[in-house]
């Protein structure tokens, strides 16, 4: 099936300029409609609200990390598939671990270039 | 009988106390010339000047850093709009160039990381400092000491075991590794 590229991307971050860095990455890769979040209360919030189809996440923020974030997406019926990618600077065994446990789709390390963010997009959503 | 046992005993403690004696005042001889080399190096100004001027600086640079990325990343937004205007395989090039750029500003996010991290470690130094300077006494003057002043630095959230920011180059793992390590579990 095909990617639909106006399909709304949520993205996560606690450091502004992360944020525009990804959105601006999106878009040249061809998606349309991105919307930022500046914690994970934040975005628990956005998922309630409106239509999802891609969570792109970072770990470290307060008052709600990405990973507790992860995990209250999986733990809510109508959240529960949403497709999820962490990217962080969180780079030890023992937080990839955590995180797939925890029902991550994928996972980038900062820092990243615009070919992982793609690649990763792909093995997560589909070719587009 | 019993009187003259308990005062040999009570001689024989004296004996021993007095021999300890030139060790106790060469004890307390230590411990005040250490009292004095600390206050000749003006401790009270780690807490009250050097670890508040490193706090600033830190996050001036941090501020620094992020306006400087917003400006570049303005410019990259013009560019982007300038390549609509121009024949394709130029527009290719510029929007190439403007990736890269974006990529390149990840270190913004990278360098905030590393220095809240170096933030907590001063935190905790001036904690620590301010708890020796308490245990010295008033020779050093009166020094207020933080509730956590003992308490090692420790990450804000449920967490906490796995917020450790970026690794230094060589530790951690990378982008293939951790590729592996997703299909693995």
């Amino acid at each position: 099936m095909a990617v639909n590229m106006e399909m709304n991307i949520l993205i996560v971050d606690d450091y502004k300029t992360m944020l525009r860095i990804i959105e601006n990455l999106l878009k040249q890769l061809g998606f349309k409609n991105v919307i930022q979040a500046i914690d994970g209360t934040t975005a628990l919030s956005v998922l309630r609200e409106r239509p999802i189809g891609l969570v792109i996440s970072d770990w470290n923020m307060a008052p709600m990390t990405g990973l507790d974030l992860l995990k209250e997406v999986r733990a809510d019926r109508a959240l529960k598939s949403l497709p999820f990618i962490m990217v962080t600077a969180e780079s030890k065994t023992e937080n990839i671990i955590a995180a797939k446990t925890a029902g991550v789709n994928n996972y980038i390390v900062k820092p990243f270039n615009a070919e992982t963010l793609k690649q990763k997009i792909v093995a997560v959503i589909g070719a587009f | 009988m019993a009187i003259q046992a308990n005062s040999i005993a009570a001689d024989s403690n004296a004996q021993a106390a007095l021999a300890f004696l030139p060790e106790l005042k060469r004890l307390a001889q230590f411990i005040q010339n250490a009292k004095q080399d600390i206050a000749a190096i003006h401790p009270k100004a780690i807490n009250t000047d050097h670890i508040p001027l490193a706090n600033d600086e830190l996050d001036a640079v941090v501020g620094a850093t992020e306006a400087a990325t917003n400006k570049i990343m303005d410019v990259c937004d013009d560019i982007t709009r300038i390549a609509e205007a121009v024949p394709p395989e130029f527009k290719e090039r510029l929007i190439n160039c403007t990736t890269q750029i974006y990529e390149a500003c990840n270190f913004q996010d990278i360098t905030g990381q590393r220095i809240t991290k170096v933030v907590a470690v001063l935190k905790h130094i001036d904690g620590k400092v301010g708890a020796l300077l308490a245990a010295l006494g008033d020779e050093l003057g009166p020094v207020k000491i933080a509730d956590n002043a003992m308490t090692p630095p420790t990450a804000p959230d449920s967490a906490a075991g796995l917020l450790n920011g970026p690794q230094l180059p060589g530790q951690g793992v990378d982008q293939d590794h951790i590729d592996r390590l997703l299909e693995k579990h």
